[in-house]
């Protein structure tokens, strides 16, 4: 099952590299995480600052937004395609899956690095490729593209459709070329995960972030496929004047919605399955208390991999599918939530007569739940053809994936962050920065989304750049939720301040860490703080699961996963 | 003692997050001309009444769950003077059995709404509706009315108490056709023709809208919905079956020939030449109560500002800028005007 590493290898990790080897082109896994980290961040301040544009916007239309200017309406629809899509693809994607999965998966099976190192390097470099024609798009003429994150035909087909022409184009170069980099990843996490567990170390004595990564990895692997296919077509259609989606030469348009969204629902799922994975690592070692149910966890999350790939269709019951394919879509929509709840409720067990600590990573883990539980439970609104129909494309639908999807991208990575930050850098955080930051992202993120629920209910329907032209949104009622989404967007931004300054100062002059601070079971915590290049001296030999928390007939109360009985 | 207070605490909090949410649905059901949750058709109401059966399932599990998660934190956070560690607890297999079965049964409880919301909506649409075929256009809305050979734009009359079908098409990208109160929303997909059916009870004035993202102007794509009484809406169409009351030799249609609108726009009359589609048609503009797509009110001044430059009012307009002489927007203006 494992193989010993031979002894040349070993040579070679100990031979002194260049700056260049040592931190651009690494093949270690724990440097490659720290670049997708680290662009993903940079990313997220983009995404964040178009959030901002937007919510201006929507707030005083009309009035030059300070630090951009004025928003016209074709620019309006640029600037939400490209918040969405670079919060989705360039910011979730490679933080929770790329960053964490490549730091913790050699680590947590005590592996010396990823199965394919030089693959992974290959990946992060398409990927870094990837986000520079990203980023170019924003300044070529006709600006970048404008029809959505979803980027429906024929509004993306023809250049006349949109206003955008090279845009597009590049839009799509991009997101293909992303895709092919995470693919890499996602190979060589499976294959990683499989192979090259340490000794000892059984399927089901991995920590649940590996099932996790793993799980979201072969999601990613079996969803992509189709929508590299569709946006190759759509690139066709744009460059080779073909007809896949021009109903006026025999093509389809819903073809593409069908392509977008067989991987676009699963994607979901391979955001959210690494937060739940990092708050499952969180819970235990807060709580002093093994996992409640890790079993059960884990069967649940392989339903869920299966069950995401058979509910894509509900994004289509106002693209007039027949009745009877929306119901099927629409039970197995609903029904997606039992192992998603099966997986709450392991949580909450968890917490149940533990002994917990509100530290900063417990802080976010918790919120992670407190904030998905909104987004879930609405999600039944929206897999129900009869009130779909109503809320499709309105506030609602943009207040419940904030809800369903901030919780993991956001609460889950800072939790994680905050986690293992001291294993990443050899430093301690600040915890007085940490709280902080951690109540105002909670706060405002619900006074931002929750406003958006009611004005959803009220009609405002999605990417429209001037809700005063209804009438229904000139209302002062309307108005003022508005300005409170504002102000909370703003209040979010601002708290990212208390992330940066923390960051800053516990790089610098953070205390340094040991190798096991917050004395926790898995095997990440047996190495030093950072781990040299290669992780393990000698590999361990694993002996037990990693939740054995306050085991009976012990001085300790944890019971680190390769520690002599 | 403790116990008791962590549940005390737990349920204050759950009670300000019950309350605002309570407030906040409370606020959205007052008199709002976009809300759902005052339907004016039956098959609103059926969405109405689907939405809040739902709303309600999903607010009973919220409170639960989220309370259970509060009284966790609450309850067994870690004193000062705890000595002892937690009961090591891996796991119970009839409560998770349990935690299963229940989230199933609600589920099953949830889909019985599901599926009488579907079948509810899916009877085809009656016999005798009146049948109106709804064209998307970037971004203005074209209502045909082949029962009455009327084809006119961004206001749509319906008559009360007859079922509308209506049939959706578009011949450029996809659009939505929403009106809030009336229905839930379908998008009009160039290959393939959708129906929307809906049956207007209360006579009166409703707001509509494109809710598919469909280009630079999008967020101009409005139009209103006249509900009438059966005898104003009789003599509706009697007013829009009559031809335009212009002529070959009205100065105004001269000036509209001169200034290139004949180029997309229809004026019907015996012998016109003016017999485009690409724009929408004019005969009866002045009875409009707005103009380009409800971007405006149909006042002289907005219609003025309108031809003198449409794609400053409305990025990407395929209507452009004529570069016309004051002294022809005036005369347009005037003529457009008394196309009642």
């Amino acid at each position: 099952m494992t193989h010993p590493v031979p002894a040349s290898h070993d040579a070679s990790l100990a031979h002194a590299q260049s700056f260049w080897r040592t931190w651009v082109f690494s093949t270690d896994h724990k440097t490659i995480a720290k670049q997708y980290m680290f662009t993903g961040l940079a990313l997220a301040l983009v995404g964040g600052f178009l959030a901002y544009v937007i919510r201006m916007q929507l707030a005083s239309p009309g009035r030059p937004v300070p630090g951009y200017g004025a928003v016209g309406p074709g620019q309006y629809n640029a600037v939400v395609t490209l918040h969405g899509t670079i919060m989705i693809f360039w910011v979730a994607m490679p933080i929770l899956l790329a960053g964490l999965g490549n730091f913790l998966i050699p680590l947590m099976i005590g592996a010396r690095d990823m199965a394919f190192p030089r693959l992974n390097m290959l990946s992060y470099w398409i990927f870094f490729i990837s986000t520079v024609i990203l980023l170019v798009s924003f300044f070529v003429p006709g600006g970048a593209a404008a029809g959505g994150w979803t980027t429906y035909p024929p509004l993306s087909d023809r250049a006349i459709n949109s206003g955008v022409d090279l845009g597009v184009t590049l839009w799509i170069l991009a997101v293909a070329l992303e895709f092919a980099a995470f693919l890499m990843g996602g190979i060589n996490f499976i294959v990683t995960a499989i192979n090259n567990r340490a000794p000892g170390m059984r399927l089901f004595d991995m920590p649940l972030m590996v099932w996790m990564e793993v799980a979201a990895s072969i999601i990613f692997l079996f969803s992509v496929g189709p929508l590299i296919a569709g946006a190759v077509l759509l690139l066709l259609d744009r460059t080779a004047n073909t007809g896949f989606y021009d109903p006026a030469r025999g093509g389809d348009p819903l073809l593409f919605q069908h392509l977008f969204w067989f991987f676009g629902h699963p994607e979901v799922y391979v955001i959210l399955l690494p937060g739940f994975g990092a708050v499952a690592e969180i819970l235990p070692v807060f709580a002093r208390k093994p996992v409640f149910g890790y079993r059960m966890i884990v069967y649940s999350t392989i339903v869920t991999g299966v069950l995401s790939f058979i509910v894509w269709a509900h994004h289509q019951f106002v693209a007039g599918i027949d009745p009877r394919l929306a119901t099927p879509f629409s039970i197995t929509t609903i029904l997606i939530s039992v192992p998603i709840g099966i997986t709450l409720f392991a949580f909450i067990a968890t917490l149940w007569r533990g002994s917990i600590t509100l530290q900063t990573p417990m802080l976010f883990a918790l919120g992670m739940i407190a904030v998905f539980l909104l987004g879930g439970v609405t999600g039944i609104h929206n897999g129900v053809p009869a009130t779909d129909i109503y809320i499709h494309d309105t506030y609602f639908v943009v207040a419940h994936f904030h809800y369903a999807l901030i919780p993991s991208v956001f609460f889950a990575f800072f939790a994680a962050f905050y986690y293992w930050f001291p294993k990443m850098f050899g430093r301690r955080t600040n915890e007085w920065l940490g709280q902080l930051h951690f109540w105002g992202t909670f706060v405002f993120m619900n006074v931002t989304f929750f406003s958006m629920f009611l004005l959803g209910l009220m009609g405002h329907h999605r990417r429209i750049s001037n809700p005063h032209f209804f009438e229904a949104l000139r209302t002062p009622e309307a108005d003022r939720l508005q300005w409170i989404a504002t102000i909370g967007a703003l209040g979010l931004l601002a708290a990212q301040i208390a992330l940066i300054a923390n960051l800053i100062l516990s790089l610098t002059r953070g205390v340094r860490a040991e190798r096991n601070p917050w004395r926790a079971n898995t095997l990440e915590w047996t190495v030093e703080s950072p781990p040299p290049h290669g992780n393990f001296a000698t590999l361990p030999l694993v002996r037990r699961g990693p939740y054995e928390y306050s085991a009976p007939g012990r001085s300790e109360d944890y019971l680190p996963q390769d520690a002599p009985a | 003692m403790h116990r008791r207070a962590s549940a005390r605490t737990a349920s204050i909090l759950l009670g300000i997050a019950a309350a605002s949410l309570c407030f906040g649905c409370s606020w959205v059901m007052a008199d709002n001309p976009m809300s759902t949750v005052h339907p004016a058709t039956p098959e609103g109401r059926v969405i109405q009444a689907i939405y809040a059966e739902i709303t309600w399932i999903v607010l009973g599990i919220f409170v639960v769950v989220e309370g259970l998660l509060l009284y966790a934190i609450l309850r067994f956070r870690r004193k000062p003077d705890d000595t002892g560690v937690p009961e090591q607890v891996h796991g119970n297999t009839v409560l998770e059995i349990g935690w299963t079965i229940v989230p199933v049964l609600i589920v099953m409880a949830i889909s019985v709404p599901t599926l009488r919301g579907t079948c509810a909506l899916q009877q085809p649409p009656a016999a005798n509706a009146l049948t109106v075929h709804v064209n998307g256009k970037q971004w203005w809305w074209e209502f045909e009315y082949p029962d009455y050979g009327i084809v006119t734009a961004n206001e749509l009359h319906l008559p009360a108490g007859r079922m509308a079908n209506l049939e959706l098409r578009s011949d450029n990208v996809i659009h939505s056709f929403w009106v809030p109160r009336l229905m839930g929303k379908r998008d009009l997909v160039p290959s393939r023709g959708q129906r929307l059916w809906f049956t207007p009870e209360e006579p009166g004035w409703y707001v509509g809208q494109c809710a598919e993202l469909c280009g630079a102007s999008h967020a101009y794509m409005g139009f209103r919905v006249k509900v009438d009484t059966p005898q104003e809406f009789a003599a509706w169409i009697e007013s829009q079956k009559a031809p335009a009351k212009t002529g070959m030799s009205d100065p105004g249609f001269l000036a509209f020939m001169q200034a290139g609108c004949i180029a997309c726009h229809s004026i019907n009359f015996d012998g016109s030449p003016a017999r485009q589609r690409v724009g929408p048609n004019l005969t009866h503009v002045g009875s409009r109560t707005t103009i380009a797509a409800a971007r405006f009110e149909n006042t002289p001044e907005n219609l003025a500002r309108w031809l003198r430059n449409p794609p400053l009012e409305k990025p990407g307009s395929l209507m452009p800028a004529l570069n016309l002489k004051d002294e022809q927007v005036a005369m347009l203006v005037s003529y457009l005007q008394n196309l009642k």
